[in-house]
């Protein structure tokens, strides 16, 4: 059976509410819980770029405002910030890694 | 005829292994060859001593800037300061002047060097700080004030002495030396930028408004005032700043690859006059 254009239209909207909901959903999920979760994730990634000596400051930033986020109760911010934090952190670490050989290609020969 | 491959395939694969081999092998007299010439050829028209004075050897408007600003150089009171400091007596009764070949004076060109009974590069400003703690006083912090009056002096009494640095025939030297090598190429901080990002190949360009100073005889002015921190600033204070800039977290001053870095751009500045202490924008 075809669809005509008026019921495409309803589809997509339907589909879309439901995304909608899903998002809205899953953003009011966060919790203590949640945040205390990202922050150890972050804090670990964190900790292994110092045992490199390659922290960032951004990373050191961006864990900073997680907490202060935490600490007034957003914790849909807070966790948003931690996540981004361990990311920053693992490319600080990624970014060691493949220096400790890659720096051979810029000295002066 | 599958031996015979296999042997053809050993021979070439020994064969390009060999320049692999020496291509990794430490050697600072070649680095120091390489280093010089590429300085050279990139800028002909500057004079070899100059590059000590860093940006100002490469833009002649802030050459001129400079020239008059050290007509009354922001740098003396540190240099009078730190000739106090180094007359006045510890606790003890000794100076710093005994902590020193010849007293201390004249010898800068000459820091860092590689104390082979301790295996570790001993920068001036450690020397400075455990001078005073072996005469039962507190140290200084290494980036600004006190730390930066005393290497100011210190290096006003070795201006225009080249730089001396050794290496010597020890593998924890050649390991501490290609460290600071490795520190110098390596590229960090957010930003992903080494120090030869911007003094190696960015060298005479402009970041913002500032004018990038080439590596080669870059710590010949050391310490420095600088401008932007309206005030006096050592080596290590040079080092944090730039890793910061970079969006790097900096290391503790006087971290062992600070030093080492220190060890590393000294030895290419062999030969080069100290200029310090000197004024930066």
């Amino acid at each position: 059976m075809m669809m005509g254009a008026k019921d495409m239209r309803i589809f997509a909207a339907m589909i879309g509410f439901v995304c909608f909901a899903a998002a809205t959903v899953a953003q009011a999920a966060s919790t203590q819980a949640d945040f205390d979760s990202a922050l150890a994730a972050a804090l670990a990634a964190e900790k292994d770029a110092g045992a490199l000596k390659n922290r960032w400051t951004t990373t050191e930033q961006v864990l900073a405002a997680a907490k202060k986020a935490a600490a007034t109760g957003d914790f849909d911010a807070a966790v948003k910030q931690a996540k981004q934090a361990e990311a920053l952190a693992k490319a600080s670490i990624a970014q060691a890694k493949e220096q400790d050989t890659a720096w051979k290609a810029g000295v002066i020969h | 005829m599958l031996r015979v491959i296999t042997v053809v395939i050993a021979v070439l694969t020994v064969a390009g292994a060999r320049p692999a081999a020496a291509a990794d092998a430490i050697n600072p007299d070649a680095d120091f060859k390489a280093f010089r010439h590429y300085y050279t050829k990139r800028f002909p028209h500057v004079p070899l001593n100059d590059f000590v004075n860093g940006p100002y050897s490469m833009d002649a408007d802030l050459r001129k800037q400079w020239q008059a600003i050290d007509e009354f150089p922001p740098y003396d009171f540190a240099v009078d300061r730190g000739k106090d400091m180094f007359a006045t007596p510890f606790k003890n009764g000794k100076t710093y002047g005994d902590c020193f070949p010849d007293k201390g004076i004249g010898i800068r060109q000459n820091y860092p060097y590689f104390d082979e009974k301790t295996g570790e590069v001993i920068t001036l400003e450690l020397a400075l700080n455990r001078c005073r703690e072996a005469n039962g006083e507190a140290s200084y912090s290494y980036v600004k004030d006190e730390m930066a009056s005393l290497t100011a002096y210190m290096a006003f009494t070795s201006r225009g002495k080249p730089f001396d640095i050794k290496i010597p025939n020890d593998p924890r030297a050649l390991a501490a030396y290609q460290n600071g090598e490795k520190y110098f190429y390596s590229r960090r901080g957010q930003l992903n930028f080494s120090c030869a990002s911007c003094h190696v190949q960015s060298a005479g360009e402009h970041i913002r408004t500032e004018v990038l100073a080439p590596a080669l005889g870059i710590l010949a002015a050391m310490p420095i005032y600088r401008s932007e921190w309206g005030g006096m600033g050592t080596i290590s204070r040079r080092f944090v700043t730039c890793n910061s800039q970079v969006r790097g977290v900096p290391l503790e001053p006087q971290d062992e690859n600070y030093r080492d870095l220190e060890y590393y751009l000294s030895y290419m500045a062999n030969g080069l006059p100290i200029s310090g202490p000197g004024t930066r924008p």
